[in-house]
């Protein structure tokens, strides 16, 4: 009876094995990397080339308002004299590029980081989530391979993504090095934050929860950056600002940092690279200490029994969307209290800034203008959060929850409309947060504290409104056609925002286009008095949208999983 | 006797394939009814048209005296279901699910609820991504089984369970039928529809190929006859109903069509029987003919011609 003796002798602690064969931890990684690029074929290339055009749309749109050097010194001195607008960039010179990133930065450098997140947490917790990793890790392959090909994938396009967008700012006729280094600001920004979904995807258990704590760290980023050119020394009557340490700290301020088309340094780029390389590495060092399918923070237990809110329809679609909600809702704080904060600065806005505000916000009177315009950007971002949210009842639809629910005694009609409301609701919410802290953020600066918040109140729901049509939209476009519900439902309400007041009159675009948003026709409250009609108009579509959505989705089959 | 589930000549076609191709299904009160037939054969497609989530193309449907597709919601408050994949909200946790679904379906028998919880030995604080599929099944099981209602769908209600929870499982079905409750149990464990089910139908390529009893279904399918007789049984093979005549000196060994068993035994009395087995088909050997491929649509209604 010596063998139980034998094994026991024969047992290795498991790690240190691992640590032992370093090339078995990759094996079959060119394989992943083909199934990755197999799967990401048209998604990675859509986004890539998104970006790039809309990177190639900024530079056209820039080259062709600035007429003269005058122009590109008054508006970037402008610019980079008003702290609000420093959130979005920092100047470094006059000249046509280095406006454009001021203007469009920020926008492609989310989207770039927002490409790479997605792609990472794909590969990697999605496909544990699912089980597919299961059935992959089962066959030769090792345990860094799947997280390995996701890294390059992601890594090459964001090299490819800074190369075509430096491509796209060249073919409008701006500097070589300057574009080259405005790419790389862009792709770098991506690279990074392809490292901290790496990490994150180790966190969590969730990719729902991967990708949203990876944006939260882009938040963050984004916000320091901002911070740190808010608090800048200005130089040059607003031409050159150097920012403050904030700035530093952020991956999305380096890439402001590198100053391309102004005193372009060229080392920021190690620090990018840097990061993600030690990003990455961490990702592997915490991947080799959890269990397969499991995240580092660890489940907790939860209740034995429904609370006394969940049952119900209304219930369940505010506890799916209870996290995401929970986030946004510090957004708007934040984002509230600073443009509350900075409004009494607003006045000493002249020249091309003055216009813009007086149009958005509809009103001679700068400081009124400048709060509606924040109120209007603020809807924006909210049916932003509607789609997001709203688009549940495609994904309960194709994941096969909704067929537990609707065996049950639920109408489809209740099912619909308890998300709808409940995305509402939490749209209301929203705008409440960000509509009091700005307020109470602007009264002091501003000096009229009660009367600014019974203004700002209604004002923010008037957007309601607005926000309801696109609602309605997504219940339609979902109950119509269920497999392009969520792309149609992001390109309507990207083309709303881009269509509306904070875009479509910069744009130039003519005046029926910009009539095709609801947010144009959205009284300019607080500068100008609520007029009922155009609101009792947009409820109106919101209600007609809805109840053809309720109609097409009563006739038509369920797309469940097979 | 009062018919829960009603369905004739139903069609639905997923573009250009044809899921349900004039499928009859009759399931009276009362009865555990087993729904039976190979994979991708419309199982999940006829429960789905009859909770109303697919719209049937054709055909006429009546479920609780309702229209599944007008009246489903009304309905739903009368039955309960077991989904064939079991998808839960991954951050909810099992016992929140089961209190969800319950007060959706309009209440659900709490004392049955925490009876079952603990029968099946579900641990229901754990969050839906961290169970295992045996214990999804569970949450399923318990959300439909603690309903007090007329009718229960369930599609392979015990895959992944363990055999103690399965036999866990007959048991309560048996119970709820015993209280007058009707069941309708799509199922691949033939010893589980043999122990639950009063009548059951097959169903192949989206069409129903048998329903009866299992003494009907056995009445229909041949008997499996071996004898041994002191004189050659010699011209038996030409006689009606007679298949796959095997000889082995004395012995010999054939089907027979229920129909030539008089003829047959007859013939046998000329030749000196012996020694005689007879033996009905095992229920597997009547699935089998069922689910092969050259399985034989029937003929005449009810009457099943296998030919082998």
């Amino acid at each position: 009876m010596s063998a139980p003796a034998a094994v026991l002798t024969t047992v290795t602690r498991p790690g240190r094995r691992d640590a032992a064969d370093p090339a078995s931890r990759f094996a079959g990684l060119h394989r992943l990397l083909r199934l990755a690029l197999r799967r990401d074929r048209i998604t990675l290339p859509a986004w890539i080339l998104g970006i790039t055009g809309l990177m190639a749309a900024f530079t056209a749109m820039c080259v062709s308002g600035m007429h003269s050097c005058t122009d590109v010194i008054r508006q970037t001195a402008f610019f980079g004299s008003s702290p609000a607008l420093r959130i979005l960039g920092v100047p470094s010179g006059a000249s046509v590029g280095g406006y454009t990133l001021l203007r469009g930065y920020l926008t492609l450098a989310v989207l770039a980081a927002l490409m790479s997140i997605m792609a990472v947490v794909r590969h990697t917790r999605q496909g544990e989530e699912t089980g597919r990793a299961e059935l992959v890790g089962a066959a030769v392959v090792g345990r860094h391979s799947a997280l390995g090909a996701a890294l390059v994938v992601t890594a090459t396009a964001d090299v490819l993504l800074a190369g075509l967008v430096g491509l796209a700012m060249m073919v409008n006729g701006q500097p070589v090095a300057g574009s080259l280094a405005a790419g790389i600001a862009v792709g770098g920004v991506g690279l990074v934050f392809g490292g901290v979904a790496a990490v994150t995807a180790q966190l969590s258990s969730s990719t729902r929860s991967a990708i949203g704590l990876a944006t939260a760290v882009l938040g963050i980023a984004c916000l320091l950056s901002g911070l740190g050119n808010m608090l800048g020394t200005v130089t040059d009557g607003g031409l050159q600002v150097h920012s403050a340490w904030p700035a530093w700290a952020s991956p999305v301020g380096w890439g402001e940092q590198i100053r391309p088309f102004g005193d372009t340094i060229w080392w920021p780029v190690v620090l990018f690279a840097a990061l993600f390389a030690g990003l990455a590495g961490l990702a592997g060092i915490l991947e080799s200490q959890r269990d397969g399918g499991r995240g580092l923070i660890a489940e907790r237990r939860g209740r034995a029994e429904a609370g006394r809110w969940l049952p119900g329809l209304s219930g369940l679609a505010l506890r799916l969307q209870r996290g995401s909600l929970l986030g946004w809702a510090i957004g708007m704080l934040g984002f509230g209290v600073v443009f509350g904060a900075i409004s009494g600065q607003i006045r000493g806005a002249q020249g091309a800034a003055l216009q813009w505000y007086t149009r958005m916000g509809g009103s001679d009177h700068i400081v009124a203008a400048y709060l509606t315009s924040m109120l209007e950007m603020a809807g924006m971002g909210v049916a932003l959060y509607v789609v997001q949210s709203l688009l549940r009842i495609r994904s309960e639809e194709a994941q096969g929850h909704l067929e537990s629910l609707l065996a049950t005694g639920t109408s489809r009609h209740r099912w619909a409309l308890s998300h709808l409301l409940s995305t509402l609701l939490g749209a209301t919410v929203l705008m409440l947060v960000f509509a009091v802290s700005m307020g109470l953020a602007a009264g002091p600066v501003l000096g009229v504290p009660a009367h600014l918040l019974g203004e700002l109140i209604p004002a923010g729901l008037v957007q309601l409104a607005g926000i309801a049509v696109i609602g309605g939209a997504v219940l339609a476009v979902t109950a119509l056609t269920p497999r392009w519900a969520t792309p149609l439902s992001w390109v309507a309400c990207v083309s709303f925002i881009v269509l509306g007041p904070l875009f479509g009159a910069s744009l130039g675009l003519p005046g029926w286009a910009q009539d095709i948003s609801p947010f144009t026709h959205l009284p300019k409250a607080p500068a100008v008095a609520v007029s009922y009609l155009p609101i009792v108009a947009m409820v109106g579509a919101a209600l007609a949208l809805t109840g053809a959505g309720l109609g097409w989705f009563r006739r038509r089959s369920l797309s469940l999983p097979a | 006797m009062e018919t829960v589930i009603e369905l004739a000549g139903v069609v639905k076609s997923f573009g250009r394939s044809r899921a349900l191709d004039h499928l009859d299904l009759t399931v009276r009160c009362g009865e555990v009814h087993g729904f039976l037939g190979p994979n991708g054969a419309g199982k999940t497609t006829t429960i789905r048209v009859l909770l109303g989530l697919l719209r049937r193309d054709g055909g006429e449907a009546r479920l609780l005296g309702g229209d599944p597709w007008r009246d489903a919601a009304a309905l739903h408050r009368r039955l309960a279901y077991v989904p064939g994949e079991v998808n839960l909200w991954p951050n909810l946790t099992g016992g929140e699910v089961i209190d969800l679904l319950g007060a959706l379906r309009g209440g659900l028998d709490r004392a049955r609820r925490s009876q079952l919880v603990e029968r099946f030995e579900l641990d229901p604080t754990k969050r839906c991504r961290a169970y295992s599929k045996g214990n999804r099944q569970k949450v399923a099981l318990v959300a439909a089984l603690a309903a007090d209602v007329e009718l229960y769908l369930l599609d392979e209600p015990s895959s992944g369970l363990d055999p103690l929870v399965a036999a866990t499982f007959q048991d309560v079905v048996r119970e709820r039928r015993q209280a007058g409750k009707t069941i309708l149990l799509s199922s691949h464990i033939l010893s589980e529809v043999e122990a639950l089910c009063d009548r059951l139908t097959i169903i192949r390529a989206g069409r129903a190929v048998e329903s009866g009893t299992f003494a009907e279904l056995r009445h229909l399918t041949r008997t499996t006859v071996s004898v041994e007789t002191a004189r050659p049984i010699g011209s038996i093979a030409g006689l009606p109903g007679v298949h796959g005549l095997s000889l082995d000196g004395s012995r010999a060994q054939f089907g027979v069509d229920p129909g030539g068993l008089n003829g047959v035994l007859q013939h046998l009395v000329g030749c000196g029987v012996q020694s005689l087995t007879s033996s009905q088909p095992t229920l597997e050997e009547i699935f089998m003919r069922h689910y092969e491929d050259g399985a034989a649509v029937p003929a005449a209604a009810g009457a099943l011609v296998a030919s082998r």
